[in-house]
This record gives C-alpha cells, structure tokens and sequence, in this order.
C-alpha cells in the first residue's frame, strides 16, 4: 500500500521522471516547496468552495428568516383579540318571549352598554361610544337569547370583540399622540375606552375567531373557518380524482406498456405538463368545467378538479419514480413462484412503492394548498359568510382568503392577512413533516 | 342547462359526480362586479344573513367589465343575479345582455364614492386644480397649439406654486373601473379647463384628454389600493390615486390632496364640493326575482334607509349618500322591480 500510492499519486499529477525502469519506484518528495504550494491551492480551492456553500445557505435562512419575521412581526396581534365585557339586561319590553328572535337587540345593547356611563346622554355622544363595541354586537345578544329565552328579563355578562378601531387602538396601532383628525377614534373615545378598561372591562384572550369564525366584512370577526374547510374540500377532490389516477397511470406506463415512440411521447408530455404554469389549468377550468361542463362557480369541486390536473404529472413522475426503486429481482421472485402480472403489481411492487408514493402526492398536495392563481379564475375569491358545507357549496380558500383581505381597507387586516399567511405556511410544513416522516419510517432502500 | 349523452360520459371519465351539481337548485345569492362596490355588497350581505337569518350571497370581485360579462350571459340558475359597477351600464353591454335574453334589470344607483389623490402625511400637501393633475398626468399636452408628448417632469415645472419634486404618481391599471373614472372625471374635465385644447379636431381631443403617460411619472400598481397606500407610506415624495375608502381607513398616515380648494373628506363628498366623486350602481336581474330564494328581501335590505340612507351602514364605510329624494325613487323602482334602465351610449 505504501508503496504503491506514491506512485498513482505521481502518475496522476504526472510528475513522475521518465526513466523509472530500475524497478525502483520513482522517488518522490512530497515536501518539495512546489508541493507544498500545490497543496495550498487545494486547500484554498476546498475553503472557497465550503464558503460559498455556506453563504448560499446563510443567504437562504436569511431570507426565510425576513420573511417569517415579517410576517410575524405584522401578524403576531391577530393571534389575539380585544373583548369587552359587560352586563346586558335584556329588556322584556323590547323582546318578546314568543319569538325572541324579532326582538330590538339594536337598542337593548345600547342602552345597556351606555348605562356604563350614564353621562353620556346626547345622542351623537351616544352614537360613538356604541362604536366601541362590534357592529355585530347585537346578533352577539341575539343569539344567546334565542337559544336560552329564560335570559329575557335578566341581566347577563356579555363578552364580546371591540370593533376594529378600537382593536388597533389597544395594539397600539393607532397612535394616541396624534392631532384627533388623524386617527379613526375620537379623544372622548379613547377616554371612554381607558375607563373600560380601568375598571378592567377589556381583556385580550387568544382570538379563537379566527379559526372558527368564516369571513366578515368587520376584521374584529373575520376568521378562516371559511377557508380552511372550503381548502379541505377542495384538496379532497383533489386527492379522490390525482390519487387513483395518477397512479394508475403511472403503473401502466411503468409497468405495462411497451417501451417505445408512444411511451417517449407520453413521458415527455407529463414532463411538460408538470411545468405548465397553474394560470393556464385555471383558464382551462374556466372554459371546460365552468363553460362546458355548466359546473358551479365558486365550488370546491371545481377548484379540487383544477388543482388535480395540476398535481396529476407530479403525482405521476413521483409515482414512477417509486416504481422503478423497486428491485426487479422482486416482481422476477413474484413471477417465478407463479404469480400473474397484475398480482406482481398489487401485491407486491404497489405496496413496496406506496411510501414513495404517498410521500410524493403528499408533497403534490401541499403544492395544490398553496396554489392560488387557478382558484381566482374560477371565482373561489368569493366573500362568503359561513364554511361550506359541501363540496357543491360555494367557498374560498386559504390562499384566496389571503388575497381578499389583502385588498381589503380596514387596518385591521393587514395583520391578519400576515397572520392567514402564517397559519396556510404551518400546515405546509405540517403537510411536508408528514412527508418526510413517511419517508423516514416506511421507505425501504435495497 | 342539458347534458349531452356525451358530456356525461366525459364527466363520469373525470369521476366526478356533475348531475347532483346539476339538479340541486340553488339557494344562495350570487353576486358579482366591481371591486368598488364589493365592500358595500359584502356589508349589506352580512347584514341580511345576519338579520334574516338566510344564507349569506356569495359575493365576488370581478371589476365592472368582468361582471357585466358574466351578468349578461343568461337567465337562469347558473348565472348570476346582482352585478355591481363603478360606472353605468354601458350600451355595448346592454345589448350583449338583450341578446342572451336578459331584457329586465333593474337599476340602484347606491351612492357615491369620492376618489383621492393622496400623499403620505411626511410629505408634502398640494392644493391642485384639476388642469395641473391632467397637465401633470397626460400622455400628450398642448403647447403653443401643437400636441407634443408631456414634456413635465416635475410639479414646480407645471406651476411655480408647487413642490419642486419630481413627479410620481401610482395609479389603477386600465381594467379598473377606478381608472376609468379618473380619465372621465379629472383628466377629460382638466382637459377642457385649459386652454387650447377645444380648438383640437374632435377625435385628437379625445384621444389627447384621456390618454395617461407612460414614460415613468405615473406608474401603474396594480388593482390592490393597499399596496399604493404602502408604497406611499415608503417615499413621502410619491402620490397615490385610490378610493377614498381607502384613505379614510388610512388617515394617520395619507393625506389627500385638495382639488380646487377642496380637501377629500366624508362632508365634502357628500355635499359635492368634493368635485371627484362617481356614482355606484348595482343591477338586478328581474327573472330572477321570485326564482332564487331571498333575492327580493336581500335588495330591499342592500337599498333600504338602514343602509343608504345618512348614518346608514354603508355609508359609516365611506359610501357618499344620495339626496332623499332620488333615495326614494330609487328604492321605489328597485324593490318593485321596475325596468329602470336608460342606457346612454
């Protein structure tokens, strides 16, 4: 070994003298300062390409890192909400027990929230302390008092979002130092607001609405119930048509059909489809679902079958690519003991790939989640008040939930639109864990 | 709609199950139109879900033309019910509608919405007349009676009296009902403001007083107005041309030029001193009515005092409301469903 390693190495950096005939192996110095110079380089050359290694990746973590920063940085305040809680009495003279729904909650909530302050008693005064409080607030009461009718006649404790201006006020959002002109609420506002929560009437819980709340025109209810469950069915679709399809395409063409001018053709065709802009399947779903087919605008069945014609090629490259890891000596071993060839396949090389396989359409998937473009073309931006509870029910999407609050003027968006972006980026990265978990624990390498 | 034997076998091939798509009726409202409208929609829609306890309209955004495309393709249950506009029908549309057998729409004119030409709070304020906006915004302007290329690269080059910074102005695109009525309300009446403009042969006016620049001082930004708003927060020498909803959410940080004197605000729209302002209309298909459950109560709330009216809800959300006077003939001809339409050209 000694000997011989000189020599390969001489022989490689043809350095070596000619006449090494002797049988002599040929001497050479390795601290010969030429050599030494040589080694340096390498070194050098072996540095350099470690830090431009290193600096693409600290590049990378830096972008990520503005990025989730920002987002955090703008979003962090949606995760909360500011209540405020007081006593309602629900005035037997303006709710009739019969059917409490017809009830005046307008003015029982009014009165009641004014009797805080029982100065106040003009009525512009009064109309901008009840601006405190959500425009929703009376179908806040309502609603309890519909489903408990003993409550009419008593007082209750009501906890319920200030309205978006005053939420941005207690976050800080709205500056208190600037001329009165320039902010949404006014100076007694903000006086009556600091005396609510003096006496420790405004709370910040965690905001459950916006996870359990659809969308709203007023920021202080809007929430993603809507577009998670409509971003659920639509992925469901998907999954039911891309699913199935994809790999039974993919096992015919990897394991049924016949090498050839057709499979070429065939195989780069789901190479270019894999990269056709979403744009272009949106169009498509347009024309041919919408226009053809006379399917429902706005639906999750149509969203789910677009985003499956544009998992499809990846589901079926991953598909294929599982296949093919799958020794041949199985499917021969699965032959020989007298297997059919469809047996070979169900049995034995789909089971063996399906880790591969799931882990590619999980990553298909949490593509499609993402996916944005197709779903505004076929009108999955709408603005919709309650989940659906269909695939055949209009809805929106997480990332088109995202697009609508960001076009949307009230200042209490912008963060939740940050926070809507944080929520759709978890569960990618719960969507990939799963994928790389599969991978991790199932896939067999041989 | 019909399925051919064909197109259900194509259907059955996608596995998709399209018939129960196709014999279940529709309960909801669809809505669709300008983006304008869409905050005022999506208020009075959770208003009567709210209040009547029905399902909410689906509500989408699709800009004037867009809606109007997809409001006149038929009667039925598949096409739409109410479309929203920034602008009033146009006659082209009208006829697209009649062909495809849409006769009977009713016509709300809502109210008004004030457009802004804003700037942030840092910079500087300016007090325009609508001819320095054009003259400042123009692709083409007259001087010395011939149409050059807008040779004005700076607001102090227009006028001694203004800033001397360089213009730059970000704005809608030419999809957007927005622009189409800053060309017909500030450019074309800035236009006619100056002089040496009437003089031009009628179709090079035209094309002169409605034509913006594009050689960089007016920059197109794309539909989102939070996206000029933030632009505009970044570079205090920048101005903005939006919906005044927009700065009125945005007050502590955007302040609105004046026109003519004139500073943009709730008041002075409503009162029309505020001189840039354009009416919002939505239209209601009439065979609809009857078939497409809540539809009527759902316009009679959209156009009821409640929500138009002074202090309504729509217009605690920037909407300009009508005198109480056309409010009432309005309401009248919209909840009966009369055949308002007087479509100009």
């Amino acid at each position: 070994m000694t000997d011989t390693s000189p020599q390969i190495a001489s022989a490689q950096l043809g350095t070596s003298a000619p006449g090494t005939q002797s049988g002599e192996p040929p001497r050479f110095d390795w601290n010969a300062p030429e050599m030494r110079r040589g080694f340096a380089a390498r070194h050098r050359a072996n540095t350099r390409l470690q830090i431009y290694g290193l600096s693409a990746i600290a590049l990378a973590v830096l972008l990520i890192a503005i990025l989730v920063g920002s987002l955090v940085a703008t979003g962090y305040q949606s995760f909360v909400q500011t209540h405020v809680t007081f006593e309602v009495f629900v005035d037997p003279a303006k709710v009739d027990a019969a059917d409490p729904a017809k009830g005046n909650f307008r003015l029982i909530v009014r009165d009641s929230f004014a009797a805080q302050f029982p100065d106040v008693t003009n009525p512009r005064d009064l109309r901008s302390l009840t601006d405190v409080m959500t425009a929703d607030a009376p179908f806040i009461v309502r609603d309890r008092v519909v489903a408990d009718p003993s409550l009419i006649g008593q007082r209750v404790e009501v906890t319920m979002p200030v309205s978006d201006a005053f939420d941005q006020l207690q976050k800080g959002v709205t500056p208190r130092d600037v001329p009165e002109t320039q902010r949404k609420v006014n100076d007694k506002q903000i006086a009556w607001f600091d005396t609510l929560a003096e006496r420790g009437q405004i709370t910040v819980p965690f905001n459950t609405a916006l996870f359990l709340s659809a969308d709203s025109r007023f920021p202080e209810l809007a929430g993603l119930a809507g577009a998670i469950v409509g971003s659920f069915y639509a992925l469901l679709v998907c999954f039911l048509i891309s699913f199935p399809v994809g790999i039974a395409a993919a096992v015919y063409l990897e394991e049924f059909a016949r090498k050839g001018r057709w499979s070429d053709i065939l195989e780069v065709n789901i190479n270019n489809l894999a990269a056709v802009p979403s744009v272009v399947f949106g169009l498509l779903g347009l024309a041919v679902f919408l226009g053809f087919f006379g399917l429902p605008r706005s639906t999750p069945l149509v969203g789910g079958m677009v985003l499956a014609l544009m998992t499809l090629p990846t589901i079926i490259i991953a598909t294929r690519s599982a296949l093919k890891a799958v020794p041949p000596s199985i499917r021969e071993a699965a032959l020989g003991v007298g297997a059919s060839k469809h047996q070979v396949v169900l049995h034995h090389v789909l089971p063996l790939a399906m880790p591969g396989i799931l882990t590619g359409t999980i990553i298909g998937m949490a593509q499609a989640l993402g996916e944005t473009a197709p779903l505004l073309l076929i009108g999955m931006n709408a603005f919709i008040t309650s989940p659906p509870g269909g695939i055949l029910e209009s809805a929106t999407a997480l990332p088109t939930q995202i697009f609508i609050w960001a076009d949307s003027p009230e200042r209490g968006f912008v963060s939740r639109t940050s926070a809507a972006i944080l929520v759709l980026i978890g569960f990618l990265i719960a969507m990939n864990l799963v994928a790389v978990i599969l991978r991790k624990r199932f896939e067999r390498r041989w | 709609m019909k399925l051919s034997i064909g197109k259900v076998a194509a259907l059955a091939t996608l596995g998709v199950v399209a018939m129960t798509a196709q014999a279940e009726a529709r309960d909801q409202i669809r809505i669709v139109g300008s983006s304008t409208v869409f905050p005022y929609t999506q208020a009075a829609s959770e208003e009567y879900s709210k209040s009547s306890g029905a399902k909410a309209p689906v509500v989408e955004s699709t800009g004037t033309g867009g809606g109007m495309k997809i409001f006149c393709q038929g009667i039925g249950t598949e096409h739409a019910d109410i479309t929203g506009a920034s602008r009033a029908m146009k006659k082209s549309e009208y006829d697209d509608c009649v062909k495809n057998g849409v006769t009977d729409i009713s016509q709300a004119l809502i109210g008004f919405d004030g457009l802004s030409f804003a700037g942030s709070r840092k910079g500087t304020t300016m007090d325009l007349t609508k001819g320095q906006l054009f003259l400042a915004l123009a692709a083409e302007i007259v001087q010395d009676g011939k149409v050059v290329a807008n040779p004005y690269k700076k607001w102090s080059e227009i006028d001694k009296s203004l800033p001397d910074i360089a213009i730059q102005v970000f704005g809608p695109p030419p999809t957007s009902g927005t622009r189409d009525a800053w060309v017909e309300l500030v450019m074309e009446e800035g236009c006619h403001e100056l002089a040496g403009y009437k003089e031009l042969a009628k179709d090079v006016q035209k094309n002169v007083c409605s034509r913006m620049r594009q050689d960089g001082p007016f920059i197109e930004a794309g539909e989102n107005d939070n996206l000029i708003v933030q632009r505009l927060e970044s570079d205090p020498n920048a101005y903005g041309i939006f919906g005044y909803s927009f700065l009125y959410e945005n007050q502590d940080k955007l302040v609105g030029s004046k026109v003519a004197g004139v500073e943009p605000s709730l008041d002075t729209i409503a009162d029309g001193s505020y001189k840039i302002s354009r009416p919002l209309f939505f239209y209601v298909k009439n065979a609809h009515r009857g078939v497409i459950p809540g539809l009527n109560d759902f316009v009679a709330e959209y156009v009821s005092d409640a929500a138009l009216a002074p202090g309504g809800y729509l217009t605690d959300r920037g909407l300009v409301p009508l005198s109480d006077k056309r409010r009432k003939e309005m309401q009248d001809a919209v909840v009966n469903g009369k055949h308002n339409l007087a479509v100009g050209s």
